[in-house]
């Protein structure tokens, strides 16, 4: 049975739910030899920023035990090269391409927004809030939910009304769902979480800092558990938001996890790194599983989680019944295994 | 794969691989997974890839030395083990159009690439003489063959346990004098490759280095293993090893500011804005995937 992967990112309809993650994908030009790229549901490209930036020293990763720590530090040409090279190649193909944006002052990430309005083939913006904002002394806009919204906003404010902006947040916070609120309140039409909590790991050979930026981002399958927390927190709290589900996808049940917590599309970054066509067999592999699950439609599965409480014998009290306002539950999921849940 | 052995400090590994094997040139590399399929170590090790043999549909032979967990992981495998090999990735090493006299060099398992490129260059009437050194005899790879197929072997070893004592770049010049040398082809440790470059510079002579950068990804996303290199034009990029690489020019790689941001690179913090490379696809023949 074929199941209908079709989702939405705020009203843009992907035709599934895989896409990459910022800065695992570059602009997609490397992977596209791997495979066609209209086969996953939208190209996230790396961040982009106002000018070239040639990133931190080396050594910029470290692996640590199923995760990798990196600290890349956005090297990139800037926005003038991406729009004269890299988005009109993305575009040519219809890539659904999502452009992915950082800066140092809200002013810069305004700059980014002005730059993109007009550009052709842009399906939406992801505004990556784990940047140091250089008016707060370098204090990264995703801790600072005040500061965050204000990008937010400022980004919302400029970008067409029909390009969905998208908040990526990061998981290094106190309260991840006061700050989902702000950006959402700020104006993001969809939240995309985790970005790479900071980590560090020491070589006791040389007895230094494994990176030459001593901290770095822990990205991979150490990582998983972080990300279906914040997505369960955040979807429990805002339900009608769309969740973009980022960290540790490895496989199809892992995407699935997040997709269980609340996510209406996974983004997946490491796991490229180890096989380039991880995406397809990911997809694959989703859909095998909620086939086997006896869904018929994607959408049903999202956030099926929060209406299946721990313990077997609450799965039947009526009072946990999904809400049939929220997204993804206008049809009861079918298949024996559900419907024994007395949906 | 098809057979493991153990060579002097080394060990290596035969895949039959043909995929790999019918497109790869000297000087592209392999990335392997490693630990099995639930593996705990989420990036690829990168080879470079020693012999390509047309047998069982062609091979390739991996040779490396046991550096930490993934190498030792690796060292265990055993003959009709799968493995999980993507490749050839990277930009291999140029030719030459003309029949010139080439001197290669090799430090510890950097020789290992140098025997197909090689056979490429005496294929095309080349003059082929080997430099090849190491610590300890031990570490020394391929002396044997060297001598097979160079024009003249010289071997070096910093404890003298083979050949002259002393490191590759002591015995350079005088092998460049002598041969009169058109072009010089380095693959080994930074500091080789460095010196080598230095030698070349000082006798005006072309040298292609291959280089030898942590790498997370191996195919151009992750843009973990840059090191800064001029460009044409004469900016100084944070480029890719494994796309733009490994193979570069010698006198264009800035070895004595590998490990940082020089501050006259393209988008270094308070540098004059100058745009980078446009991101290019890895060359060569595409990259394959086999077990
Ligand atoms: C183009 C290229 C060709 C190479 N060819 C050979 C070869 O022919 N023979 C050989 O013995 N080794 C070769 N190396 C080095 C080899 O990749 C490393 O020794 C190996 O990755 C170490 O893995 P490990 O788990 O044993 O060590 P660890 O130090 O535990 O590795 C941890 C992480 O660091 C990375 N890493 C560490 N050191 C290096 C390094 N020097 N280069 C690249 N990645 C590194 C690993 O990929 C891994 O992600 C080559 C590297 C490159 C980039
Ligand atoms: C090498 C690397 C570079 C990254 N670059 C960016 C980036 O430019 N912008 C961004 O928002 N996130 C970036 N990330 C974070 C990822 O998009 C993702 O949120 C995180 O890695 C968790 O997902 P994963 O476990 O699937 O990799 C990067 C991650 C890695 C590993
Ligand atoms: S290893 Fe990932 S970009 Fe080179």
């Amino acid at each position: 049975m074929s199941v209908d992967m079709r989702t939405y990112l705020a009203h843009v309809e992907l035709a599934n739910p895989i896409t990459t993650a910022a800065g695992c994908a570059s602009s997609g030009r490397e992977l596209s030899q791997f495979f066609d790229l209209n086969r996953i549901g939208a190209l996230v490209t790396r961040s982009i920023t106002m000018a070239p930036r040639a990133g931190r020293p080396t050594p910029r990763m470290a692996e640590t035990p199923s995760g990798l720590l990196n600290a890349v530090g956005l090297q990139g040409p800037g926005i003038d090269a991406f729009l004269d090279r890299e988005l009109p190649w993305l575009a040519h193909r219809g890539v659904r391409t999502v452009v992915s944006i950082g800066g140092g002052t809200v002013n810069e990430y305004g700059a980014l927004a002005r730059r993109l309005t007009d550009a052709p083939g842009v399906t939406a913006v992801e505004v990556n809030l784990a940047c140091p904002n250089i008016e707060d002394r370098g204090r990264v806009f995703a801790r600072d939910g005040a500061a965050a919204a204000e990008v937010v906003s400022s980004v919302r404010a400029l970008m067409r009304y029909d390009v969905p902006v998208i908040a990526k947040l990061s998981p290094d916070v106190a309260d991840i769902v006061a700050v989902a609120r702000a950006c959402v309140d700020g104006g993001a039409d969809a939240l995309s979480m985790i970005n790479t909590p900071v980590g560090m790991s020491i070589d006791t050979e040389t007895l230094r800092p494994a990176l030459a930026a001593v901290t770095g981002g822990l990205s991979g399958p150490a990582v998983r558990p972080l990300a279906v927390r914040c997505v369960w927190q955040v979807y429990a709290a805002l339900p009608g938001v769309p969740i973009v589900g980022v960290g540790g996808v490895l496989t199809g049940r892992d995407a699935f996890e997040l997709i269980l917590a609340g996510a209406c599309v996974v983004g997946v970054g490491t796991a490229l790194f180890h096989d380039p066509y991880v995406c397809l067999r990911i997809l694959r592999e989703l859909e095998e599983l909620l086939s086997a699950r006896g869904f018929q439609r994607l959408a049903d599965a999202v956030g099926l989680a929060h209406h299946h409480p721990p313990g077997g014998g609450t799965r039947h009290r009526p009072d946990v019944l999904p809400d049939p306002g929220a997204p993804g539950f206008g049809a009861a999921p079918g298949g024996s295994d559900l419907e024994e849940s007395s949906l | 794969m098809l057979t493991t052995r153990r060579v002097d400090a080394y060990h290596a590994l035969t895949l039959v691989a043909p995929g790999i094997a019918e497109h790869l040139r000297p000087g592209h590399f392999v990335a392997v997974a490693v630990g099995g399929p639930r593996s705990s170590m989420l990036t690829r090790r990168s080879f470079s890839v020693h012999d390509v043999k047309p047998d069982y549909g062609g091979t390739v032979e991996l040779v490396f030395t046991v550096r930490g967990p993934g190498t030792s992981w690796l060292a265990d495998r055993r003959a009709r083990d799968t493995l999980d090999v993507v490749g050839p990735l990277g930009r291999p090493f140029p030719l030459p159009r003309d029949p010139v006299n080439c001197v290669l060099v090799g430090g510890d398992y950097g020789s290992a690439t140098l025997f197909g490129l090689a056979d490429a260059l005496q294929r095309r009437g080349c003059r082929v003489d080997f430099v090849i050194g190491a610590e300890s005899a031990e570490r020394v790879f391929g002396a044997l063959r060297a001598r097979r197929m160079g024009e003249t072997t010289t071997l070096t070893t910093e404890d003298g346990s083979l050949g002259m004592r002393g490191r590759v770049t002591d015995v350079l010049p005088g092998v460049i004098a002598d041969v009169r040398a058109d072009v010089v082809y380095a693959c080994g440790p930074m500091e080789t490759l460095r010196g080598v470059t230095a030698v070349a510079i000082e006798f005006d002579i072309p040298v292609q280095v291959s280089v030898e950068e942590a790498m997370a990804c191996g195919f151009g996303v992750c843009m973990t293993c840059v090191l800064p290199v001029i460009g044409e034009d004469g900016i100084t990029r944070m480029v890719r090893a494994c796309v733009e690489g490994p193979v570069f020019r010698g006198e264009r790689v800035r070895f004595e500011d590998v490990g940082t941001i020089p501050f006259d690179a393209a988008g270094a913090p308070g540098a004059p804005s100058a745009s980078t490379s446009p991101a290019s696809p890895g060359g060569g023949g595409g990259p394959r995937n086999v077990s």
